[in-house]
C-alpha cells in the first residue's frame, strides 16, 4: 500500500508514544483515570497507525508475537492472576492478594495488576488481529 | 463372594470409558483388548450378583447437585442385573467376533471405541438411580447408534439410516425428558426409587397422563413399537456385530427396561396396560408379517426383532405377577437366541458373500459348527422344548390366557406371530443350512473360533436354561420381576408344565409355523409384492415429515435471511426501537423527570447535536463516518464534564480507533460516489432511524424520572480503598470486585477477534494473521 510520506517518516513516533503512554495509563489506573482496557486500546491505535503505514509484516516483527498470541497470553495471566487466591484455601477464585515491600517506602503489588495485564495484552491482541485482517497485503 | 458396591458400579463403567480411549491409539489386537474389557466388566457384575436379591440391591452414588434437588448415582437391582450380564456378556462376545469378522479394515478402532463407549451408556442408562443420568446415559446410546448405523459413512444408504434413527430415537428422546421432568415435579424428587415410592403424588399430579404419554413415546421410539417400527430394519445398515449388539440385544431394549422400571408406578393404572397392550399387540403382527416378506437374512431378523419386542411391550402392559415372569424370561431368551441368529447370519454372509435366504441353502456340510449354532438358536425361537425358548413361550401363552375379556384375541393374535417365528425360525435352520446345497459367490467353510465362539455360546446357554429353568429363575428373574412389581412375586419357572391347553396350543403353533415354512418360497414374493403393506408404512410418514420439515426450513430461511443489509438493519432497528416502548406502553406510559435549570455543561452536547445532522445530509460514506465519530467525541465530552474522566478517556480511544479503522476499510472499497437510495427509500431509513431515536430519548427520560438508587455506588467509593487498594473506583471494579466479569468479556473479545479472522479467511479476502 502506498502511505504518505508524511505517515511513514511519523509511523514510529506514532507507535512508541502511544505505546509509552499506554504504560503509564496501564500503571496508575488503579488511582487515576486509566487501566489495562483504555491502555490497551491506545496502544493498538499506535500498532493501527503502524500498520497502515509501513504494512503487515513490519508490524508483525514490532511485536513479535502473533496478535492470537497477545491475546492468549493476556488470557492466560488475567485467568491464571485469580489462581493466586487459593494461597488462601478459604478465599474464592480472583480474589486479589496484595503485598507491599518496603524498599525505602512501601510498594503496593497486587495480582490485580496481573490481571490488568492480562486485559491490556488480550485488548491489543484483538484489535491488531482484526485490523491486520482487514489489511490485507500479498 | 460380593465386591463394594463402589467398585461393582463404577468400576465398569471406568474401565469401558478407559477402554475406549485406549482403543482410539492402538494398532493391533483392538477388539480382543475390548472383549476382555467386556468380559471383565461382566465378570465384575458377576461378583456382584449375590449382593442382589428380590429386597436388596448395590447403590454408588457419586455425583449431585443439591441446589437443583438432584441426587445422582447408580444403583444395581434384579432387573438392572439382568440388563447388565447382557450388555457386558454379549459386548464381550460380539466384540471378538468383530476381531475377525472385520479383521484388516482400518476404521477397526473407532468400531471397537463406539462399541465401549456404547456399552458404557447402556450400563449407565441401566443403572441409573436417578432420571437425570439415566437422561444423560439415553441420549448417549442414541448417539454411539448413530455413529455406528453411519460405519459406512460413505454409502447414501447408511446415512440415511443413520439419520433416520437418530431423528426418530433422538425425537422420543426429547419427549422422555419432558416426561420425567413433569414425573420427577411431581414425585419430588429426581431418584427413580423415589419416585417410584411417591406412586400416588406421581398419578395425582395434575399432568399425570401427559407425563406418562411423554415418557412412553420416549420409550416406544427406542424399542420401535408400532408406529416407530421402521428404523429398526433400516438400522441393519450397521456392520452385522453392531445389529446384534445394539438393534437386537441390547438398545432396542432400552424402552422396555424403562416400561419395566416404571411399571410399579403405573402398573394398576387401565390406560397404561392399555396402551402398552395394544401397541405391543400391533408391534407384533406388524413384525411378524413385515418378517414374512423380506429375504434379507437382517432384515428379517430385524422385523422378528420388533415382534419380539411387541412381545415385552405387550407383557409389560399384561396383568401383573405371571406376565412379568414371562416378560424377563422371554427378554433374556430372545437377547440369547437373537444375538446368535445375527451372529450366525454375519458368518453366513462373511463366507458366501450374500445373505439373501432365498439364494443360500444346504450349508451344512461346508459349515457344520454355524449349523449347529444356527439350529440350537432357532430351536429355542420357535420355542421347542427342552430349549428355554420354550419355557418363555408356555408362559406367555399362560399370561395371555390369563387376561380374562380379552384372553381370545390376544390368544389368537399370539398363536399367528408364534408361527410366523416357527417358520423364519425354520428358515434360518433348515432351509439355509438343510436341503439342496446353491451356488453361491464365495466358497464357504466354518469361520475361526473367534467368530464361532460367541454364537456356538450363547444357542448353547438357551440349551442349558432351558433344561433348568428353575435355576435361572431363582437367580435372575425372581429378582428383576420383584423390581417391576415393587414386591416380590414371580411365579417359578418350569419347563415341563403338564399336558395343558397350552402345550396344546404350543403344539398347533409349531404345525402351522413348518406348513408356512414350507410354504415360503412363494409366500414370500406374494407379501412383499403386495403394495397395500408398502401404502401403509409409518415410515412413509416419517419421510413426508422430514421433506415438510426441509421445505418450511427452506421457506423461513428464504423470509428471514434474505441477504439485504438494509433489510437486516431495519428489522434490528425497529425492533431495538419497538421493543423498549412496548415495555414503556406496558409499565403505564410515560414518566418525565423534574426539569433542572442549564449550566455551561449543556453545550457539550453541541457536538453530538452537529454531528448526527452532519451525518444525515453527508453524501459520501466517509464524511458519513467522519460525521459520526464527531458524535462520539461529543458523548466524550459529555462524560467528562460530568465527572467520568475514566470513560470518557476510553470513548475518545474508541473513537479515533474506529474512525481509522473504518477509514481504512472504506478506502478499499469500490467506493460508490452517490448515494444510490430512491427518495421512498430515505425516507423509510428516516423513519426507522427516527424511531428508535424517539425511543431511546423517551426510555431515557424515564429512567431519569425513576428515583435513584445510590447504595451501589455508595458501596464501591467506601470498600474501594480499603478493599481493593485503589482509589479510581471504576477500575476496582473492572479488576476486582467483578473481575471475573472481566475475565468473560475479554475471553469474548479473544473469540470475536478470531471469528474476525476466521470469516476474512473464508470469504477469500483475509490475510494470515497467525503467521
Amino acid at each position: 500500500m502506498d502511505a504518505s510520506l508524511i505517515l511513514r517518516v511519523s509511523a514510529p513516533l506514532l507507535l512508541w508514544v502511544p505505546a509509552i503512554v499506554s504504560l503509564y495509563l496501564l500503571i496508575r489506573g488503579h488511582n487515576e483515570p486509566g487501566g489495562g482496557f483504555v491502555g490497551g486500546l491506545v496502544a493498538s491505535a499506535g500498532l493501527v497507525f503502524f500498520v497502515i503505514s509501513r504494512g503487515r509484516q513490519a508490524a508483525l516483527r514490532v511485536m513479535r508475537v502473533p496478535p492470537a498470541g497477545w491475546c492468549g497470553i493476556g488470557l492466560l495471566l488475567a485467568a491464571g492472576s485469580g489462581l493466586l487466591a487459593w494461597i488462601d484455601p478459604a478465599a474464592g477464585y480472583l480474589t486479589h492478594r496484595w503485598w507491599f515491600p518496603d524498599v525505602g517506602f512501601k510498594v503496593p503489588l497486587g495480582t490485580a495488576l496481573l490481571f490488568d495485564v492480562g486485559v491490556y495484552l488480550t485488548v491489543i491482541g484483538t484489535i491488531t488481529a482484526m485490523v491486520f485482517a482487514l489489511v490485507d497485503e500479498d | 463372594m460380593s465386591i463394594a458396591p463402589s467398585l461393582a458400579l463404577g468400576l465398569p463403567l471406568g474401565l469401558g470409558l478407559a477402554g475406549a480411549i485406549a482403543a482410539t491409539m492402538m494398532k493391533r489386537g483392538v477388539a480382543q483388548a475390548g472383549a476382555a474389557v467386556a468380559a471383565l466388566a461382566f465378570l465384575l457384575y458377576l461378583l456382584a450378583a449375590p449382593g442382589v436379591t428380590e429386597t436388596t440391591d448395590l447403590r454408588f452414588g457419586f455425583w449431585s447437585v443439591p441446589s437443583l434437588g438432584v441426587v445422582g448415582g447408580l444403583r444395581l437391582d434384579g432387573l438392572s442385573l439382568v440388563f447388565v450380564l447382557l450388555i457386558t456378556g454379549i459386548g464381550a462376545l460380539v466384540l471378538l467376533y468383530a476381531s475377525r469378522y472385520l479383521k484388516g479394515d482400518t476404521r477397526l478402532p473407532r468400531l471397537v471405541t463406539l462399541l465401549l463407549i456404547f456399552m458404557v451408556a447402556m450400563l449407565g442408562a441401566v443403572t441409573a438411580d436417578d432420571v437425570v443420568t439415566l437422561f444423560v446415559f439415553w441420549e448417549l446410546t442414541s448417539l454411539a447408534s448413530f455413529f455406528l448405523v453411519a460405519y459406512d459413512h460413505e454409502k447414501p444408504g447408511a446415512r440415511k439410516a443413520a439419520l433416520q434413527a437418530l431423528l426418530v430415537t433422538g425425537g422420543g428422546g426429547l419427549a422422555l425428558l419432558a416426561g420425567l421432568i413433569l414425573v420427577a415435579m411431581a414425585a419430588g424428587t429426581t431418584s427413580l426409587s423415589g419416585i417410584i415410592a411417591a406412586r400416588e403424588a406421581v398419578l395425582a399430579h395434575p399432568a399425570a397422563i401427559p407425563a406418562m404419554l411423554l415418557v412412553v413415546l420416549g420409550c416406544f421410539t427406542k424399542s420401535a413399537q408400532f408406529p416407530f417400527q421402521f428404523w429398526l430394519p433400516n438400522a441393519m445398515a450397521a456392520p452385522t456385530p453392531v445389529s446384534a449388539y445394539l438393534h437386537s440385544a441390547t438398545m432396542v431394549k432400552l424402552g422396555i427396561y424403562l416400561l419395566a422400571r416404571l411399571n410399579p408406578v403405573y402398573q394398576h393404572e387401565a390406560f397404561w396396560q392399555e396402551l402398552l397392550t395394544t401397541a405391543g399387540l400391533l408391534t407384533t403382527a406388524v413384525g411378524a408379517i413385515y418378517a414374512l416378506r423380506e429375504s434379507d437374512l437382517k432384515r428379517v431378523l430385524a422385523w422378528t426383532t420388533v415382534t419380539a419386542l411387541g412381545s415385552l411391550t405387550m407383557l409389560i402392559g399384561l396383568a401383573p405377577a405371571l406376565s412379568a415372569t414371562a416378560a424377563v424370561t422371554f427378554l433374556l431368551v430372545h437377547a440369547l437366541y437373537k444375538a446368535a441368529l445375527f451372529l450366525v447370519a454375519g458368518i453366513v454372509d462373511h463366507e458366501t458373500g450374500t445373505r439373501d435366504a432365498a439364494a443360500l441353502g444346504g450349508l451344512r456340510r461346508a459349515m457344520p459348527l454355524t449349523a449347529l449354532a444356527a439350529v440350537l438358536a432357532a430351536l429355542s425361537m420357535a420355542g421347542l422344548p427342552p430349549f428355554v425358548g420354550f419355557v418363555a413361550k408356555e408362559i406367555i401363552y399362560e399370561a395371555k390366557l390369563a387376561t380374562g375379556g380379552a384372553a381370545g384375541l390376544f390368544a389368537s393374535i399370539g398363536f399367528l406371530v408364534n408361527a410366523a417365528m416357527v417358520a423364519i425360525a425354520g428358515l434360518l435352520s433348515w432351509r439355509l443350512f438343510f436341503g439342496p446345497l446353491r451356488p453361491t459367490p464365495a466358497t464357504p467353510h466354518d469361520p475361526p473360533k473367534s467368530m464361532l465362539a460367541g454364537p456356538i455360546l450363547l444357542a448353547g446357554l438357551g440349551l442349558l436354561a432351558g433344561a433348568a429353568p428353575s435355576l435361572v429363575g431363582a437367580w435372575l428373574v425372581d429378582g428383576a420381576v420383584a423390581a417391576m412389581l415393587g414386591a416380590p412375586a414371580a411365579v417359578p419357572l418350569k419347563l415341563w408344565h403338564g399336558f395343558t391347553p397350552v402345550l396344546a396350543l404350543s403344539a398347533a403353533t409349531i404345525a402351522l409355523g413348518l406348513l408356512l415354512l414350507l410354504a415360503w418360497g412363494r409366500l414370500m414374493p406374494r407379501l412383499r409384492r403386495a403394495s397395500a403393506f408398502d401404502r401403509f408404512d409409518t415410515a412413509r410418514l416419517y419421510d413426508r415429515a422430514l421433506a415438510g420439515l426441509v421445505a418450511w426450513a427452506e421457506g423461513t430461511t428464504r423470509l428471514v435471511q434474505h441477504g439485504s443489509l438494509r433489510g437486516y438493519m431495519q428489522v434490528l432497528l425497529l425492533v431495538a426501537a419497538l421493543g423498549p416502548l412496548a415495555v414503556l406502553v406496558a409499565r403505564g406510559g410515560l414518566d418525565l423527570p423534574e426539569a433542572a435549570p442549564l449550566d455551561f455543561r449543556a453545550l457539550a452536547f453541541l457536538p453530538i447535536a452537529l454531528g448526527a445532522i452532519a451525518a444525515a445530509v453527508a453524501r459520501g460514506t466517509l464524511a458519513a463516518v467522519m460525521a459520526t465519530g464527531l458524535v462520539g467525541f461529543g458523548t466524550a465530552l459529555v462524560f467528562l464534564t460530568f465527572g467520568a474522566p475514566d470513560v470518557a478517556l476510553t470513548q475518545f480511544t474508541v473513537e479515533v480507533l474506529l474512525i481509522v479503522i473504518l477509514a481504512t476499510v472504506l478506502i478499499r472499497l469500490p467506493v460508490r460516489a452517490r448515494d444510490v437510495r430512491t427518495g421512498r427509500q430515505r425516507t423509510v431509513d428516516a423513519a426507522v432511524a427516527g424511531a428508535l431515536g424517539l425511543s431511546v430519548a423517551l426510555v431515557l427520560l424515564a429512567v431519569l424520572a425513576a428515583p435513584f438508587d445510590p447504595r451501589l455506588g455508595e458501596w464501591f467509593g467506601a470498600e474501594s480503598v480499603p478493599g481493593g487498594h485503589g482509589r479510581n473506583v471504576v477500575n476496582v471494579i473492572l479488576v476486582d470486585f467483578r473481575a471475573l466479569d472481566t475475565l468473560g468479556e475479554i475471553a469474548v473479545l479473544a473469540i470475536a477477534a478470531f471469528s474476525v479472522i476466521a470469516l476474512l479467511r473464508a470469504s477469500g479476502r483475509g490475510a494470515r494473521v497467525g503467521s
